[in-house]
């Protein structure tokens, strides 16, 4: 009885979260424009492959959301071990400023970095959009790092040391496989909130370079274009298969270690 | 090896682009036209704009419980041991996150329209509709709904943390559920907790599409004001000082909030 | 939490696996020949998307397509300056703002050959009187959607949208400056008026007309109304010739009282630094064939005569789309003006409308 009640919670919670995007790829599949059932198409689909301006901003979205990602998690994972090392006022200063972007309003952040960028005249396009998504990534990264380093155990650090690792080699061994689940935890935060990004985006984005996220706000005036729709049931699907497909070997593999 | 060098190219990094924007920002909040005045501040007391800050408080306030009482639960039964396939669940939680935000909400403004699915479900198996949009229940429950990841992940990571041991050692002395829980489970949780109410609180507290789409514009909280005034007004000078004001009263209940531990980083964290 | 991560880095790999499926055509797309390109900066959605590609297949200058959701933060990216558009489309208000900060190159229409085909009332218009900077390209007139199921009275006037029998059945739109229009027009003034006694009076009007109202809504209102969720919504012609098409209960009037008609020109931004290319992009989209797509694709109206002869019968004969001549000259039919000196009092007047309601 407890379990079914626990099962059903669990469904429930996915039911809710899943219910608008079963929504909106019902809708890539809709003859009409606007979000009323008419018929069964694939002409978004079509256009989709046609349409060179949302694959650009696909490639852009995708782009972005890997470069920053991975720029923010080496720059938040080092910044975490120093600032681990960090005491006193030192250590509560940097985790000040490291709230920072996470305490303001993303059109402040948005907007101050265009200030920024303009006064430096740093020309707007995909730098200054990896520079801005890179500076509101890096703090969850940081906090995902820190609560890790905090429970890990660093006389092991300094063994390998005594028995003549040398730091580099020591890290390698000891620390980061100790600190990977927060690396990683704090790579898929980071390129989670790029690919969705759509308010600082729009500020410091250059000619030419639109996002995913910019197109769809940005059609705000004539109403969402399903072809939209089409590109992302097509990435979500794709998303979806390959976490099954891996999953199901692993757990072959599970079960041929058992026996 | 020195290691706080480390945070170096961080410390190079935030000075830039934390720093000097913010600098920026509050330059912009005292600054008219190149006249020094407290004018923009003063602004903000007129009755309405504190209203919408008390108003913004208070829903935030709201989904941040109503988060933490749905997500507590499922984070217990993602790290509790008896599940299969946890990690599988707790990515199907945070997957909708890689669908764009606007695209969902604009989905549930469809979903929940007086003749909408939902609605029309309810009307086929006979029972009354409801008129669940435009207004706070609406905006509540799209900040729930979009920042419900956000509680659910440090939640289950502080709680994956707790020593099995110490579970066990209080059921030995002869404690019950209900006091293990309330004795050792939630205490060590707190860290992931307050982590969790920062970042669901926070972009509830600033978020302007969400009133916007499921709001029917007819709420209008403080995020809206702010983007109001950095794009059709134009007023930077009162922007910024609204999102100062934000910023030192979030840092002042955030200090008293969580003492330090907080923001000590210790045990909290995303994951 | 490391089985967590098993899955997790998979995924990372299928983003790239679905970038290189669906980006191939993307990726050819830039690469096309020659150096010369043009850089354009227009509202989401609001060109054929195979345009541009034909422009460049035709002429070999390659388009470098951005998209903005209105005219305040297009001004916003553009601004700072540091970011080179050849090529704007804002609405007539934002050009005459552009025009007084000196934002804006004079464009030189005698390298527009299809200039001459833009009807005669669409030049010399109050924002540019004298054609100096802009080049007309969609325009529209704003009115009431209604759904005849559900209004049996006659709708011509902007009353009706105080209509108590109508409480909740009343979509507004979301900006301050068309709601605040409405009230305006509705109390017989000029939508461009500066006396504060007006304005006052057209803030409680709103205030009055807050608690009837559904929903202050966006583009999302579209969908909304043909599925019958409000009997009344304030919309763009465009707009509800698309919404008249997929439910034939909805109808559009223009009230008596007057409205706002607009129209999006093409400029080019004083810095541009492609200029012959913008003049050839210009050209192109003023070419009938090419306007009468894009004009079909965005539901607008064209402002080419010959291009509207080229649309399907039952838009270039609509009287939503293409009113009386009558009817868009009448007096008081306006444009909007440069806001920026009221700006401030339009943004306190439009919070305390919708602080009104909390």
């Amino acid at each position: 009885m407890i379990r079914w009640l626990k099962k059903s919670y669990i469904a429930v919670i996915l039911l809710v979260m899943y219910a608008p995007i079963a929504l909106l790829m019902i809708f890539s599949f809709n003859a009409n424009r606007l979000p009323v059932w008419k018929g069964f198409t694939l002409d978004w689909y079509t256009k989709m492959f046609n349409d060179a301006g949302i694959q650009q901003a696909f490639m852009y979205t995708l782009l972005i959301a890997l470069v920053s990602s991975l720029c923010a998690t080496v720059i938040g994972t080092f910044a975490a071990m120093g600032i681990h090392r960090m005491r006193g006022w030192q250590k509560k200063c940097v985790l000040y400023v490291t709230y920072i972007p996470l305490l303001s309003p993303d059109i402040v952040i948005g907007i101050s970095l265009m200030m920024l960028f303009s006064v430096i005249k740093l020309p707007f396009g995909l730098p200054t959009l990896i520079i801005s998504h890179i500076t509101f990534s890096i703090p969850y990264v940081i906090l995902s790092v820190m609560p890790r380093l905090q429970q890990m155990n660093y006389n092991l650090y300094e063994a390998a040391l005594d028995l003549g690792a040398t730091p580099g080699y020591a890290f390698k061994k000891v620390i980061f496989p100790e600190i990977m689940p927060g690396v990683i935890a704090g790579t898929f935060i980071a390129f989670t909130l790029s690919i969705d990004d759509f308010v600082v985006s729009f500020f410091n984005k250059g000619a030419g370079v639109d996002t995913l996220p910019i197109k769809i706000y940005s059609m705000a005036r004539k109403g969402v274009n399903p072809t939209i729709n089409a590109i992302s049931t097509l990435m979500f699907t794709t998303i979806i298969v390959v976490l099954v497909a891996t999953n199901l070997k692993a757990s072959r593999k599970a079960k041929d270690t058992n026996r | 090896m020195n290691k706080k060098s480390l945070a170096i190219p961080y410390l190079i990094w935030s000075a830039l682009f934390i720093i000097v924007p913010l600098l920026l920002i509050v330059y912009f909040s005292f600054f008219q036209e190149g006249q020094f005045s407290f004018q923009s501040y003063q602004k903000f007391l007129e009755p309405y704009y504190i209203k919408a800050l008390w108003r913004s408080v208070q829903l935030a306030f709201f989904s941040t419980v109503i988060c933490l009482i749905v997500a507590y639960p499922l984070a217990m039964l993602l790290s509790g041991k008896e599940m299969s396939n946890k990690q599988v669940v707790l990515l199907l939680v945070i997957l909708p996150m890689w669908m764009n935000s606007l695209l969902r909400t604009y989905a549930w403004a469809s979903l929940l329209e007086n003749t909408g699915v939902i609605n029309s479900l309810l009307q086929g198996i006979g029972l009354p509709t409801i008129k669940f949009l435009y207004g706070d229940k609406a905006v509540i429950f799209g900040m729930v709904y979009n920042f419900f990841p956000f509680m659910v992940l440090p939640i289950y990571n502080a709680l994956c943390k707790i020593d099995p041991h110490l579970v066990e050692a209080s059921y030995d002395l002869g404690a019950n559920k209900v006091t293990t829980f309330r004795k050792v489970i939630l205490p060590l949780s707190m860290p992931g907790v307050v982590t969790g109410i920062v970042m669901v609180f926070m972009p509830a507290l600033t978020t302007f599409l969400i009133t916007r789409l499921l709001g029917g514009g007819k709420v209008m909280l403080i995020g809206n004001i702010i983007e109001e005034q950095f794009t059709r007004t134009r007023d930077l000078s009162f922007g910024s000082a609204i999102s100062m004001i934000l910023m030192v009263l979030v840092l002042l209940a955030l200090t008293f909030l969580g003492k330090k531990d907080s923001l000590d980083g210790k045990g909290g964290g995303l994951f | 939490m490391k089985k967590l991560i098993k899955v997790g880095l998979p995924l990372a790999l299928a983003g790239v696996l679905v970038l290189s499926l669906v980006g191939c055509g993307g990726a050819n797309e830039s690469s096309s020949s020659g150096n010369e390109k043009v850089v354009v900066y227009n509202w989401g959605d609001y060109i054929d998307p195979d345009v541009n590609a034909e422009f460049t297949k035709e002429t070999g200058i390659k388009v470098v397509y951005s998209e903005y959701a209105n005219n305040e933060e297009m001004y916003a990216t553009v601004e700072p300056g540091n970011v080179n558009y050849d090529i704007l489309i804002p609405s007539d208000y934002m050009i005459e703002k552009m025009i007084n900060n000196d934002m804006l190159a004079p464009m030189d229409t005698s390298k527009i050959p299809n200039y001459t085909k833009i009807d005669e009332r669409f030049k010399g218009l109050p924002f540019d009187k004298e054609d100096k900077y802009s080049v007309p390209y969609m325009w529209g007139t704003v009115g009431i959607v209604y759904n005849k199921t559900m209004v049996d009275e006659p709708v011509d006037s902007w009353d009706i949208l105080w209509d108590e029998k109508y409480d909740d059945k009343i979509f507004m739109y979301d900006s301050e400056r068309d709601s605040i229009m409405v009230a305006l027009k509705k109390l017989g003034y000029s939508m461009n008026t500066r006396d504060p006694k007006e304005l006052e009076e057209a803030k409680n009007l709103l205030i009055k007309q807050a608690p009837l109202v559904l929903a202050y809504v966006g583009d999302e209102g579209k969908g909304k109304m043909v599925n019958g969720e409000a009997a009344l919504m304030i919309a763009w012609a465009g707009d509800a010739m698309v919404m008249m098409d997929q439910n034939p209960d909805l109808d559009f009037a223009i009230p008596k009282e007057g409205s706002n008609y607009f129209v999006d020109s093409i400029v080019i931004h004083k810095d541009a630094k492609n200029k012959e290319a913008a003049y050839k992009y210009i050209d192109f989209l003023c070419r009938p064939d090419i306007a009468a797509r894009n004009a079909e694709y965005i539901g607008y109206s064209t402002p080419i005569s010959e291009a509207r002869e080229l649309l399907p019968e039952e838009i270039k004969n609509s009287p939503v789309a293409y009113p009386d001549e009558a009817i868009t000259s009448a007096d008081n039919m306006e444009m909007f003006n440069d806001p920026s000196d009221v700006i401030e009092l339009y943004s306190d007047l439009w919070t305390q409308v919708k602080a009104s309601n909390q």
